[in-house]
Order: C-alpha cells, then structure tokens, then sequence
C-alpha cells in the first residue's frame, strides 16, 4: 500500500498574522454600459477574517471573479503577497495561494466523496490507482478538519447533500495548502450543526494563519467570524470597519442605505377554516406526518439538513407519492398524482432549488410568470398575448421584481428577483396554500424584508402559507406555528409566543426521532 | 437600482408601463431574430456568389426545382426542430418515411389513393408512438431508442416489400398533382412545406402546447412542478412527428412513383438534425424556431442547386455542406457568451 502524506496546512512558513496576503484597489469593472464596480478596495491579512457584505447586485461575486482571474479588472490593481500580479486564468490564482469555494459546488455524481475531493490530483502507482489508499486518505484528512461524522470518503457524490456537496469542496482548496481562502456564502445550504463544524474549521484555519474572505448573507455569522467587514453598495466601496466596533443597525445601513428596524412584520390574524391537514402521512422520505395549516396562517417547518423537510414539502405538492395516511385539504381527502393535481386543488410550491427545479433560465419573465396558468390566459389552446402581457406586468410591479422589461430572460436576474419571479408565478395561480422551500435562500436583505412581506400579506388575504427554512431567526419571525423535524418525523410543535432558538434545536436534534429503530415503543 | 426602492406592497402600484416604444429597426430585429439575420445573410451571399456565376440560377424553373428538392426534407427538419426544442432527438424519421412510402403505394394498389394516404399517416403515428412509450416507460434516451427503432422500422419496410419498389402510383391523379402539380404557380410540395411549417410555427409561438414544449426542453423539473405532464408532451410530439414522417413519405412515393423502403429516405434524419442546428436550435433543447430551420432548409437547398450548376462534384458538396455546418455552430457557440468549459450544449 502507497503511503500517501497527508497534507499540511501550511507547507511554507505561515505569513505572520496581520500580513496583507491579498488585496485589491481602485478596482473597476463594466458590464456594456453596467458598471459592475468602481474604485472597489479590499484586504485580506493573514490569521484573520474579512467579512465582505452588500445585498444581491452589489458586486460581490464580480469581485470574487476578479481576483481568483476568472474575469479581468478595467483598472485597479492586484497585489498577492507584496508584488502586483495580473491573473488572467483561475489556474494562476490557485498557485498563487488563493481559493474560492464556490456558493453552489459541482461535484461528479457517479464517483466517491474521495476522488471528488482530490480529483485533478489523484495520486497513481504505476498507471493505476490505489483506491484504499485514496479513501485512507480521504479519511484522514476529514478526520483532520471533523467532518469524520457528516461525510464518509466512500460515498457517491450523487448522494451528498447540498451541506455535503460544501465539505467537498472546502476538502478541494484544502488540499493545495492556499494561504488565502475565499468563501462566497458557504452556509446559505447548510443546517445549523453544520455551521457550527464550518466555522470550527474556518477558525482553524484562521489560527493557522490563512487568510480568510467571508461573503454572508447573514449578519450573526459575520458578528461570530469576522475581524474585519468590508461592505460594498451597488458596486461602489462603501468602507471597512473593524467588527469590534461596528453594530447590526450599522452595517445594514451602510448595505442598504436605509434603516430596516421592522424587519419582520407579521401581523396575526384570526386563523380561518383549516386549508391542508396530514393525517399520519408516511412514505419512503417521511413518517406518521400530522400536520395543520389554516387560512390566513404562516407555519413554518425548521429542522436540520437531512431531517426531511423538502421531502415533506415535495409529499404535500404531489411529486412525491404518499404510501399511507391522508391528505386533506379544505376537509376532504385528496390523492395527488402528479403536481397537476396539488395546482389544480390550489397549491402552489417554490422549491428549494430555484434554478433546477423553478426556473427556464433561458425564457422571459413574462413566460415563467404565466407558466402555471398559461390553460386560464389561453383560448383553447391559443395563449392571449395581451392578458399574458398584462399579467407579468402586474406581478412585475405588485412583488417589485427589478428587471428592464417583462422580456428580460430570468437567467439574468439577481438571486432575489430570481425567487421573486417564482413567487409570481404561483400568486398569479391565486392558491390557497402556497408551500415556500426557503424562500430566503441566497436572497439579499432588501429582497428578503420583500418577500417577508409579501409573505405576511398573503396571510392578511386568507392565503394558508407553508415556509420551511433552516434559518432560526426567520422561522420564529415569520411563523404563527412552528413544527419541528427530525429523521423524517414532526418531533414538535411550537407555538409563536415564547417560541426561542434554542427550544427548536432541541427538537431537531432530538436522537431518537433520528433513528427510529432505537425508540422502544411509541407513547 | 437596488438602494430605492420601498418594500414590495401587494395592492398598491399600477402595473408597470413597459415604456417608449422599441425603434423600427430593433423590431424587426426582434421578430426575425439576430441568428435568422446571419442566415439570410448567408443566403444572400451564395445568392449573389452563384447567380453571377450562372445566370440560370434565378430562372423561375429552377427556383422549382429548389423548392422541390427541399420539400421533403424540409418537412422532417421542421418536425425535428420542435422533437429538439424538447430536449429530444427522433432518429428514426428517415426509415418512418420509407415504410410509410412503401406502406402507401401498397395500400394505394389495394384499394385507391385516399386510403394510401390516411394509411400511411395512420403507420407514421404508430411509429412515433411506439418511441414515444419505449422513451417514456422504458425510460430510455430518446437518441438510443430511436437509433434502435431507425433500424427496427427499416427492417420492417424491407421485409414487407422484398425489399424492392412497389406499387406504380405514377398514373395516378393525385398522387401526380402532389408530385409535380401547381396550386397558383406553387408546386405543391412546397405548399405542404409551407402549411406545415406554419403550423408548426403557430404552435410554438402562439399556444400553450408550443410553449410548454419550450418549458419541458428547458427544464423538465421545472415544467413538472408546474404542472405540466411531461409524459403526455413527449409521446404528443412524437406521434406528431411520426405523421409528418409519414407525409414526407407519402411525397417520396408520389415523386418517385412508386413506393420507396429505403432508397428515398435513408439519410433524411441527418439531413434533419443539420438544418435544424444551423437553424439555431440547441441540442440540450429549450432553444430553436421554425423560422430558423427553415432558412437554414432553404440555405441548404440553394447550396446543393448552385453547386451542381456550377458543375461542382458531389463528394465536394459534401464536404462544403459540413463545413457550412461547423462554422455556422460555432459562430453560434461563441457569441453564446456560454462557459467554455467541458462538452459544449
């Protein structure tokens, strides 16, 4: 058997903590006539975190691109390590030190965790390879960063999760040794124990001296993180501040340009005539689901990764099959074959996946907004253009959608307005449950305080609304009801009032939900 | 911009005004679509290229002869454009076309001219159902499935025909009028063309079937939770492409007089698949028109005639065909402003 050395974490001498390994200034960047980013700065020193925030649009993700070379600057400079350098291709960033983990990480179906992680450098004996050794390896250097317990080496990418799908790829840069390493909002797919073990690596290698970029979303994360945050507004370098001295109303402020004290603002009301219930739902995905939305209610599903939250949702809206229980809805005891018939019974779904499962990038927001009820804007099966037209143009303007006309394609919309056009589609089919799988994913604070909005107005109007979201603060702001999951099970339900972080993370977690087998007897 | 907006109301705000009216020119670009620009260009180029080198070319006897040359591919490049916009791929409408060619001069012998042709369209859908249900319940990919039934249906038509022509449908009225008749000066193949392609242009474009066609092809998870039965879609646009196959074989016959197994339709699939690419349709589906498929039916057309007028030999015909192919793609592909990464769509 080939021994094949683990790999350090700092092959050369650590750069002392504080050293700019990284950075960036007067950096400028147009799109035609957008300009993406101008006078943009940024530092990245080692053994520290940077924190780089700014809604959807802001230019994030274009300055990321900029420095691993993935796209050229208009003007500005680079500097890595004390010397200016130009990269023209991510392969020269990588050697240079630097690596980006990517939001959505691809990852190969059909190999091991293993050789997705150390694909591009599989080490051979002779013309093969050794497998063992690969997976020995695999093992130890997942044992070395604790991720021992959420992925094992042997696994097929195809059955990682999105949370798993992350690990992989933090696996990848790991493997080069980087000095600096960028994080474009690596917990936007993860559940809450994962972030946890996320952030115990990040800190680990923080004290090892990298130097680490942090793109977030979410403002706690950055206050538990970051040494540094760097904020950047509709392209343009807002400023730097050392996190120490900066607050939440702060930053949001400099993010948005406005203050966003109320940002949720959910108005109970008196819940109506029950709209879905559960009677003892199971299928290969869930077990024994008991579960009640009323008219006029917003319940919220939290629960881990893994716990059977999408699963559940997909159950109700009738693309996965019930194999026993019922499922009513307004009283009466439906079956659903296909989503079809959840549509036809006045559902609506957003999944979580908005660009495999939502979207026809390649179309019009006009054509994705009408796409569920194109049968009710057709004269048999003639689409009238005129009320099409006029119906996305309605929905473009009710929801705020930010796009130059109703023909822009979607796959050129921001993430927020992404997820906006999705909810069009399905308040243009006037549901009377609508079931929203994180809809706040990937979304930036302006969009999110949006939909939280539209969310509770629907609510006002009698809509019953199904939220899952794995972000606590969401779930108990927006939520009249939360119901709990844990390996596939409800394992509680909470009310609004008194409702607290840590009461949900119980019952996530709860163990013998987890494994069914070990639970002695139903009570 | 993003920093002025006020937080989205449900009620309040009047629909969006889609603002000043676009110029006349980007209208006109709008409706026959940059990539239908760079067709016609090229078709004014071989135009101009040609007719001054032989003065021939735009006599109106060879304008028919065009026209005429293209009709039957024509129909199956159109069909094999909505099959792609689908995501799919129908491999098998040459060899639909010639059992369908046989089977309507046979049926035609037996009983008389109508029966051959409702016959024959009657086989064709059967054929496309047939791969419709080997796609959808066999879940097999829609390239291997009709790669298999190209050689099944081929099998077929030689077996019942001994593998020779038959029937002599030549003395027949109508079966002449479809071959060689006029309709206002038009020959009328090219008006079976013409009717097709706009129907299936109207189908596309204006209906909720064209445009749940475009969904499935863009994304089938999409179009699923929207409601759309997928399954339905596929074996639809197969049974319809099975029946255009099968007028494309009722032509065969009608031109040839008699009906052909093999030797009218073998190739026609690739011919298809050509047009329909250069037309601008995408292969992983989502993407094409009928209009562009067309232009690029008739820039081919027009390439094979002048070239023959020219005394150009057919092995170079070939060879200029595909390299009209290679470049037209991949002038597409690099103003796609796609990743250049791993196999290209």
């Amino acid at each position: 058997m080939v021994k094949t050395p683990a790999p350090t974490a700092s092959g050369t001498d650590p750069a002392p903590p504080g050293t700019v390994m990284l950075s960036a200034a007067g950096i400028e960047k147009s799109f035609g006539p957008v300009r993406a980013l101008q006078g943009v700065q940024l530092e990245l020193r080692a053994g520290e975190v940077t924190a780089l925030m700014g809604e959807n649009g802001a230019g994030k993700s274009t300055l990321l691109k900029i420095l691993t070379g993935d796209l050229q600057p208009d003007a500005g400079t680079l500097t890595s390590a004390g010397t200016e350098v130009r990269f023209t291709d991510p392969r020269q960033s990588r050697l240079a030190g630097l690596r980006v983990i990517a939001q959505e990480p691809e990852v190969l179906l059909h190999v091991s965790v293993a050789e997705n992680i150390y694909v591009g450098a599989i080490g051979r004996q002779g013309l093969m390879f050794n497998r063992a050794a690969l997976l020995a390896r695999a093992d130890t250097d997942l044992r070395r960063y604790g991720f021992e317990k959420v992925i094992r080496p042997e696994t097929l990418g195809s059955a990682l999760s999105p949370a798993q799908r992350q690990i992989v790829e933090i696996m990848r840069a790991l493997v080069d040794n980087p000095s600096v390493i960028c994080f474009d909002e690596p917990t936007s797919s993860l559940g809450d124990e994962e972030v946890v073990i996320l952030f115990k690596l990040i800190r680990q290698l923080r004290d090892e001296g990298v130097a680490i970029g942090y793109v977030s979303h979410r403002m706690h994360e950055i206050f538990q993180l970051s040494d540094n945050i760097t904020v950047l507004r509709d392209g343009k370098f807002v400023g730097t501040k050392t996190t120490a001295d900066t607050n939440h109303d702060d930053l949001v402020r400099m993010m948005v340009g406005r203050d966003l004290s109320q940002f949720f603002h959910r108005d109970p009301v008196i819940p109506g005539a029950t709209v879905l219930e559960l009677r003892g739902v199971s299928n290969a995905h869930v077990t024994d689901i008991h579960l009640e939305v009323k008219a006029g209610e917003v319940v919220g599903v939290s629960g881990l990764v893994g716990a059977g939250r999408s699963e559940l949702m997909k159950t109700i809206v009738g693309d996965l099959r019930i194999d026993s229980g019922e499922l009513l809805m307004g009283g009466t005891a439906v079956s659903f074959r296909a989503p079809a018939d959840a549509i036809a019974a006045g559902i609506g779904f957003a999944p979580e996946e908005r660009k495999a499962e939502a979207l026809l990038l390649k179309r019009s927001v006009r054509d994705n907004v009408a796409l569920a009820r194109l049968r009710s804007l057709s004269r048999w099966i003639f689409v009238r253009a005129a009320d099409e037209k006029a119906l996305a143009a309605e929905y473009v303007a009710r929801l705020g959608i930010r796009t130059p006309s109703s023909e822009q394609l979607v796959g050129n919309l921001s993430g927020g307005n992404q997820q906006k056009v999705v909810l069009a589609r399905w308040l243009a089919t006037h549901p009377r449950l609508l079931v929203l799988d994180e809809p706040t994913r990937g979304v930036d604070v302006g969009a999110k305080s949006e939909i939280y909005a539209i969310i509770d107005e629907l609510a006002q109007a009698g809509v019953a609304v199904l939220v899952v979201s794995s972000e606590l603060p969401e779930v108990i702001g927006l939520s009249d009801r939360i119901y709990v999951m844990a390996g596939g099970r409800i394992t509680g339900e909470l009310a609004r009032d008194h409702v607290t972080e840590e009461q949900i993370l119980a019952l996530a977690m709860d163990e013998s939900a987890a494994d069914p087998d070990l639970t002695i007897s139903p009570s | 911009m993003p920093t002025t907006q006020s937080t989205a109301t449900l009620r309040s705000q009047p629909p969006i005004e889609t603002g000043a009216r676009p110029g006349v020119f980007r209208r006109v670009l709008e409706v026959v679509g940059v990539q239908n620009i760079s067709l016609l260009m090229a078709i004014a180029l071989v135009v101009a290229v040609i007719g001054s080198q032989n003065p021939l070319f735009f006599t109106v006897g060879n304008l028919r002869v065009i026209g005429t040359a293209i009709a039957i591919s024509g129909l199956l490049a159109v069909v094999q454009t909505i099959v792609i916009i689908m995501g799919a791929l129908d491999i098998s409408v040459g060899s639909i076309a010639g059992l369908t060619s046989v089977s309507s001069a046979m049926i035609f012998t037996a009983t008389g001219p109508f029966l051959g042709v409702v016959g024959a369209v009657g086989i064709g859908m059967l054929c496309g159902l047939l791969n419709g249900c080997i796609i959808v319940f066999g879940r097999v990919n829609p390239v291997i499935a009709t790669l298999a039934t190209l050689a099944a249906y081929k099998g077929v038509a030689q077996l019942i025909s001994d593998g020779r022509a038959q029937g002599y449908t030549g003395a027949d009225g109508f079966f002449v009028f479809l071959a060689r008749g006029t309709l206002l000066g038009v020959p009328t193949l090219i008006w079976v063309l013409v009717i097709i392609a706009v129907l299936a242009h109207v189908l596309l474009r204006y209906t909720s079937v064209g445009r749940n066609i475009y969904a499935v092809g863009g994304n089938d998870i999409a179009s699923r939770l929207a409601g759309i039965n997928i399954n339905r879609y596929i074996i639809g646009v197969y049974v319809a492409t099975g029946a255009v196959a099968a007028i494309a074989g009722v032509l065969i016959t009608a031109r040839t007089g008699s009906g052909q197994p093999v030797s009218g339709s073998e190739g026609l699939e690739l011919e298809a698949i050509t047009a329909a690419a250069l037309g601008g349709a995408a292969l992983k589906g989502g993407k094409g028109t009928i209009a562009g498929t067309i232009l690029a039916v008739i820039l081919l057309g027009i390439l094979t005639n002048g070239m023959t007028l020219l005394g150009v030999n057919s092995f170079w015909q070939n060879v200029a065909k595909g390299a009209l192919l290679i470049v037209a793609v991949v002038i597409q592909q690099l103003r796609s402003g796609e990743r250049r990464i791993g196999l290209p769509g």
